[in-house]
């Protein structure tokens, strides 16, 4: 099939899906207790958007993602260790504590960031997009952005100079159907936001935001098209937001009923199904076993790494006033 | 030395920049075909093609943004903010996006773009295109923001800007680009950024001031000089990093002190000026820094009102006085 993963390609998704939702999960654990700072934003149920659309990537693309990004930071090929020493804080972690787990970046892997300004990654990767078509690159950039994002003004401006431009940029709208805590249909008038890219004369498609291969295929077909210079691609990958907008979020407003047929279809669910009847269910508890215990392996060392130091993290080249 | 336009001599900036280096671009509104509303692209369409010199929608939100991650990215760009009136569109994109990530990653990214934008006032633009937003983003640390005076400093300081590793904020001013002034041959003549020029020697008080207010300041010089006073005018050039050693030797000098600025004066630029003055240079004054700035309102349309409202050598000269009375 055409830009179908290949099986070593579904077992790295679901080891990283895996990996994700380990993850999110000792941080919850964590944070009830009272030993995380700050909010953690979790992307529980949507491991297969950014697992998968990243894995449809080359390692020199960039990509740049929201404030909900463990995903996309464990999909890039960023460390289990790196990003859990980041969050808490630690001189190990991917930015030696000064970004935290919604700021997050890294340039050798391509994450160039997760970003908490609702809708700004968004211009950031027609940004770099505009960069690598000037540059004659074949290199694309991808963004990662939510149903709230695509709300902004600033989601209009760049994506009709991408349209405009025929820039290499993929737009991945992860419609988990919740900006903060409303829901989509209070937030647009439009049920499927995929429909906007006609107005920007890109291809615009709905895909299931919780099977991953289909993710896969479409940014796969996506980064193909930008690559060829035919522009940008609007995915809207349909999913939902499981766990509440933050660690901080009191809840009240996702019912039983409608999360159940969401929960029925999780996407690790789907994923271990599928994968099962190509190498077998060993194989697939076998890959899981690995990622938890990548996972806790991770915040054991993490979690005794030390904190940094004020005098070396003090303005630096950055803050330049000299002249 | 050749004479040239402020605007001529930051067409050249850009066209030498653009020679040097391909990863220079130009974007913004009206710049490619028409050439800039103050014509300061003229002819670069033509020569490096539209990929290079791109004319976009009116969208400065998104531009802004896409400027940060373009620098980020391999590429050096020169956006055109048309109105400076338009920075706080450009705001959050400076502020969230441009300030931050160099320090949180650590130096892993530079962000190598000039912003360029123009303002003030005199000409009937207007409350929403005739004001000094000078101080919103001077406030902003990891931003370095110039303001020359002279067609000369206009090209050697636009020059430094396009090589610089940092986000620079370019202001320009719309009574400044038809002014003329003899500008230094060669393509490797750069004006560094946080560096003062003193355009008046004096004894008696000292008038800081940048782009427009230079002139304003020069002539308060002439107008005090009639009194037998001797004012120094520095010309800050570079607004931020500021060139404390320039002002802590004329204060040394003079002993009193006179900021101008043209936008408004509750938080202005001229307070950031006078609070860093009495910091450094209390024990050297022997009366309290005088601000000569806008008064906090709207600028007014007609001529008359308009006149009244913005600081001029007039004002200048005055505060200068009261300041040795």
């Amino acid at each position: 099939m055409i830009n179908a993963p290949s099986t070593d390609e579904l077992k790295d998704i679901h080891h990283k899906m895996v990996v994700t939702r380990e993850l999110e999960e000792v941080l919850g654990t964590y944070a009830k207790e009272g030993k995380t700072r700050g909010p953690i934003h979790r992307c529980d149920g949507q491991e297969a958007v950014g697992v998968a659309a990243c894995a449809a990537l080359r390692a020199d693309d960039y990509v740049c993602t929201t404030h909900r990004g463990h995903h996309v930071y464990v999909g890039k090929g960023l460390t289990t260790r790196g990003i859990v020493a980041e969050i808490f804080g630690r001189e190990t972690g991917y930015c030696k504590g000064r970004g935290g787990h919604m700021l997050l970046g890294d340039v050798k892997t391509g994450m160039l960031g997760g970003n908490a300004i609702v809708g700004a990654g968004i211009p950031a990767a027609t940004g770099m997009a505009l960069s690598m078509q000037i540059l004659k690159q074949d290199r694309v950039s991808m963004v990662v952005f939510g149903d709230g994002a695509a709300q902004t003004g600033i989601c209009h401006e760049a994506m009709n100079m991408a349209g405009l431009w025929k820039l290499p940029v993929i737009f991945v709208l992860e419609n988990n159907q919740y900006g903060l805590t409303v829901r989509q249909e209070v937030q647009s008038p439009v049920e499927d936001l995929s429909i906007r890219a006609a107005g920007y004369a890109m291809p615009g498609e709905i895909v299931d935001g919780n099977d991953a291969e289909a993710v896969y295929r479409a940014v796969a077909a996506a980064a193909e098209r930008a690559r060829r210079g035919d522009g940008p691609t609007l995915i809207e990958a349909k999913t939902y937001r499981v766990k509440g907008f933050s660690t901080s979020d009191m809840g009240g407003y996702q019912s039983e009923e409608e999360m159940a047929p969401w929960l029925d279809r999780d996407p690790i669910k789907l994923s271990a199904e599928k994968l099962s009847a190509l190498v077998g269910a060993d194989t697939v508890a076998a890959i899981e076993a690995a990622a938890r215990a990548e996972v806790a392996q991770a915040f054991e060392v993490a979690l005794s790494d030390p904190f940094p130091t004020f005098e070396i993290h003090a303005p630096s080249a950055a803050y330049s006033e000299t002249k | 030395m050749t004479v040239m336009r402020y605007a001529e001599a930051l067409n050249a900036a850009l066209r030498e920049e653009m020679q040097r280096d391909p990863s220079v671009f130009l974007f913004g509104e009206d710049i490619g075909r028409y050439g800039g509303v103050f014509k300061v692209s003229k002819g670069l369409r033509d020569e490096f093609g539209d990929a290079r010199v791109r004319d976009t929608p009116i969208s400065e939100q998104a531009l802004t943004a896409m400027a940060v991650t373009a620098a980020m990215s391999g590429t050096r760009p020169v956006l055109e903010i048309m109105y400076a009136d338009f920075l706080p569109l450009s705001l959050d994109a400076l502020i969230n996006q441009a300030s931050v990530f160099t320090y949180l990653w650590e130096g892993q990214v530079d962000i190598p773009f000039v912003l360029r934008t123009q303002g003030g006032g005199g000409v009937g633009t207007g409350a929403q295109h005739a004001k000094s937003l000078d101080a919103m983003v001077c406030h902003i640390p990891g931003i370095k923001v110039v303001a020359p005076a002279t067609p000369a400093d206009a090209k050697g300081l636009l020059k430094s800007a396009i090589r610089d590793r940092q986000p620079v904020v370019f202001l320009e001013h719309k009574l400044l680009y038809n002014t003329r002034g003899e500008v230094p041959d060669g393509d490797e003549v750069l004006v560094p950024i946080g560096k003062a020029k003193t355009v008046v020697e004096g004894k008696h008080v000292s008038i800081f001031a940048s782009s427009k207010m230079v002139i304003e300041a020069e002539n308060a010089a002439k107008l005090l000089a009639k009194d037998g006073i001797e004012a120094e005018v520095i010309d800050l050039r570079t607004l931020r990093p500021l060139d404390l050693d320039a002002i802590r030797g004329s204060i040394a000098k003079t002993n009193h002190a006179v900021v101008v600025n043209e936008g408004w004066t509750f938080c202005g630029y001229a307070s950031e000026l006078s609070a860093t003055i009495m910091e450094h240079c209390f024990d050297d004054l022997d009366a309290p820094v005088a601000r000569v700035a806008m008064p906090d309102m709207a600028i007014p349309y007609s001529e008359p009102l308009e006149m009244a409202v913005l600081p001029n050598a007039v004002k200048i000269a005055a505060a200068a006085k009261k300041a040795l009375a």
